[in-house]
């Protein structure tokens, strides 16, 4: 027993020597150029060092979701940089899935139109370079818009103008109670869609699940409007006269023109792909599949929710997480129409006024492969979930 | 992106640099000079200029630059290659300049640069000298009823470039002021330029010298003015690499030479005819007398050849920014000898 083991052992050994060296010759290699790199920088009279991570950054930024002005640290100007850039990424994550999946859908339509529509969405979108479309969208399309005065008004709560897209502000009275009462909902709903799917395997009956939720995310958050002091009041946004010509306008909140056009042009070319993917999932689930189930009376809707798109499903996740990926990588091109995400501010403007270079720049590709690898994990734990369970 | 890109290559580029050079750079004291040799080896002056600031360092359609800031690279070039036309130009933006200095991409920054003690003193960089003093200010449309700072009210959009001593003063002022306002910061200047143009802003904020540049590429120049307030100092001027001390004195003094050039009356017309000047200060300059190039291993004809080919400041002054119609008037651009503030070391 005991001599088996170690014949294994010595097995193992000759495999692990040949990558002990290599890893302690990549060690080494680090080491050695870090070494260097720190005694030129010695010489170069650059230092080295984290330290202005808290130091005074004193330089503004136009657009920052945490409260943040020139007297906060550096650190916290790369946090507001971070959370723009999730920003950005999760609004256009959302915007190419929505319109990748309905475009996908869109191209195996019977109907000629939709599905040439959806051919031609796909052609142009994807062919045009990436940085041009923000280009399109910055200086060509917003740049239209008209000055404050001339604002293009939405019922008169919502203005367009070229400083920025104007809607009303949420004054909320009580917002953590409403805010749990939400929570309790997407709790209890799980619940009902559990429930729902006990009864349907094992008694076979059909619980409307869908139903269920709706109203519990409706009548849960009234009640805490009507008995739990919640309220909200909306701020709407005003023109405001600064001089003889010039405006802008006061109270609501102004989604800036640069955060619309980079989540336009991210969300836009973003979705031709999951489109493709979308296409290419549905159909690569066999026909036999399809007919079966229009075999045994379900209809088109039927088919396509409980038969093709669970299996579709797995072929579109693992290429879609991709475009995830990218969606979010690009999202740095921000800098060219100055959306304060993490690389302008960041690794742009507080590089620039440190010279912090190497450290800033570490900082910022750490923090890309960390959204990166967030993003896969949870793709991939979602895909787990979504693959056939051998029963 | 391209920009950005740029910037991440530049620093590697500096990091992989940094570990190849070695040791072996030219430490101070050592009359070598790593720079001035690699520039003889290459044949050129690399020289980081802007990406088109008119008067400062702009690029005509055909790829040729001008400016006074241009002047300063080939007057390096006359002394070090003989040939002021000997220089290769890197255009850079406000951010990529530093990285591109520090990464031996290029090596004078001749780029509308404001010295400042951390920029100075903290990341490997040395300022030789001014060449333009300039001050912050604000352009606004003339219809707009801005008359002075003081009109400028809560809620005022300003654009400016991202990564300057601008975006700085620029808070320092509205905070000063206690007016809240929306910066808003391009890294390209043109960029810039046609956000504001756009009305995207109210009103662009930048040094005097770059307003009154950038108003000649507004659709309509004669709708804006500039403020008559200065927020801050800006002296702009030449920059090298920290270390290398012969080259930084070549620099230094290339840009000196041009100065007391003009206190001295020797211009690239005259310059020749004037070595055999009764006055030893007009001598040294022509090369006639003393040993000066010898101190930082060049030749003696060093300065003559500057005065010569490129000029002396006022010619560059009036040739680039005067005579463009830029700023017409020196303002402290002046010789201290008539009533500015240039003056500079004696060249002895
Ligand atoms: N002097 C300031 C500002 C320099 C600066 O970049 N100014 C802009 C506006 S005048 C510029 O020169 N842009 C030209 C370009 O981007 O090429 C500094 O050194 O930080």
């Amino acid at each position: 027993m005991n001599l088996k083991n170690f014949k294994i052992d010595l097995k193992n050994k000759k495999r692990l020597i040949p990558q002990v060296l290599t890893i302690s010759f990549i060690i080494f290699v680090i080491a050695y150029f870090s070494y260097n790199a720190q005694i030129n920088m010695g010489n170069r009279g650059i230092s080295f060092g984290y330290g202005f991570l808290s130091q005074e950054a004193s330089f503004d930024i136009t657009f920052s979701m945490i409260d943040y002005d020139g007297s906060y640290s550096y650190g916290r100007a790369f946090l507001v940089g971070l959370l723009n850039t999730l920003l950005v990424s999760i609004i256009g994550i959302i915007l190419c899935t929505v319109l990748g999946v309905t475009i996908g859908i869109g191209r195996l339509s019977q109907n000629y139109l939709i599905a040439k529509a959806a051919e031609w969405y796909v052609e142009i979108f994807r062919n045009i370079p990436l940085l041009l479309q923000i280009f399109f969208w910055y200086y060509g399309a917003l740049r239209l818009l008209p000055l404050p005065e001339n604002a293009i008004s939405f019922s008169d709560i919502s203005y367009l103008t070229i400083k920025g897209w104007y809607v009303p502000k949420f004054i909320w009275t009580n917002f953590s109670i409403f805010l749990s009462s939400v929570v309790v909902s997407i709790f209890a709903i799980f619940y009902v869609f559990n429930y729902a799917k006990k009864q349907r395997e094992e008694i076979g009956k059909h619980v409307p699940a869908g139903f269920i939720s709706l109203g519990i995310i409706i009548i849960l958050p009234m009640i805490t409007f009507l008995v739990g002091g919640v309220s909200l009041n909306f701020q709407y946004p005003e023109l405001n006269q600064l001089s003889d010509t010039v405006y802008n306008f006061k109270g609501g909140v102004s989604i800036i023109p640069e955060l619309i056009s980079l989540a336009l042009a991210l969300s836009m070319y973003t979705a031709t792909f999951v489109a493709e993917n979308v296409r290419a999932g549905i159909e690569g689930v066999g026909k036999g599949q399809k007919e079966a189930a229009a075999s045994i009376g379900l209809t088109r809707g039927q088919i396509l929710k409980l038969v093709v798109m669970p299996q579709a499903l797995r072929i579109i996740i693992p290429p879609t997480t991709n475009q995830y990926l990218n969606l979010t990588k690009n999202s740095s091109l921000a800098a060219a129409i100055a959306y304060p995400d993490i690389v302008l501010v960041f690794a742009g403007t507080a590089l620039m006024q440190t010279g912090r270079a190497i450290e800033i720049i570490s900082i910022t590709m750490g923090t890309y492969l960390f959204l990166s690898l967030t993003i896969s994990v949870l793709m991939n734990s979602y895909n787990k979930k979504m693959a056939i369970k051998e029963k | 992106m391209i920009k950005s890109i740029k910037t991440w290559i530049l620093v590697g580029f500096a990091s992989l640099l940094l570990v190849a050079c070695g040791q072996s750079g030219g430490g101070a004291g050592s009359k070598k000079s790593k720079t001035l040799e690699n520039t003889k080896k290459a044949g050129f002056v690399k020289c980081g200029v802007s990406q088109g600031l008119p008067g400062f360092s702009n690029a005509d359609a055909s790829g040729n630059w001008t400016g006074i800031d241009v002047d300063v690279c080939r007057a390096v070039a006359a002394a070090v290659l003989g040939d002021a036309d000997k220089v290769k130009y890197t255009p850079l933006s406000a951010k990529e300049r530093f990285t591109a200095l520090t990464s031996g991409e290029i090596d004078v920054l001749a780029r509308n640069t404001t010295w400042t003690l951390s920029r100075d003193a903290d990341i490997g960089l040395t300022f030789v000298g001014v060449n333009f003093y300039d001050g912050q200010g604000f352009m606004v449309r003339k219809n707009s009823g801005i008359n002075s700072v003081s009109d400028f009210k809560n809620g005022i959009s300003a654009c400016t470039n991202t990564g300057t001593t601008t975006e700085l003063n620029m808070r320092d002022f509205f905070n000063s002021k206690n007016i809240s306002y929306e910066p808003i910061a391009f890294e390209k200047a043109d960029e810039v330029v046609q956000a504001y143009d756009a009305g995207r802003c109210d009103t662009y904020t930048t040094d005097k010298s770059g307003l009154a540049a950038q108003r000649t590429k507004m659709s309509n120049p004669d709708e804006h003015k500039v403020l008559p307030e200065t927020i801050s100092k800006e002296p702009l001027g030449p920059v090298v690499r920290q270390g290398d001390a012969v080259w930084e004195d070549i620099v230094r003094w290339s840009l000196n030479t041009m100065i007391e050039a003009e206190e001295y009356g020797i211009n690239s017309s005259n310059a020749s005819s004037l070595k055999d000047s009764e006055n030893p200060a007009i001598k040294r300059l022509v090369g006639s007398e003393g040993e000066l190039g010898a101190a930082f291993g060049l030749d003696n004809e060093w300065s003559l050849r500057i005065i010569e080919q490129v000029g002396n400041y006022g010619e560059s002054y009036k040739k680039h920014i005067a005579d463009t119609g830029i700023l017409p008037n020196r303002g402290p651009n002046q010789l201290w000898t008539k009533g500015g503030i240039l003056y500079v070391p004696p060249a002895r």
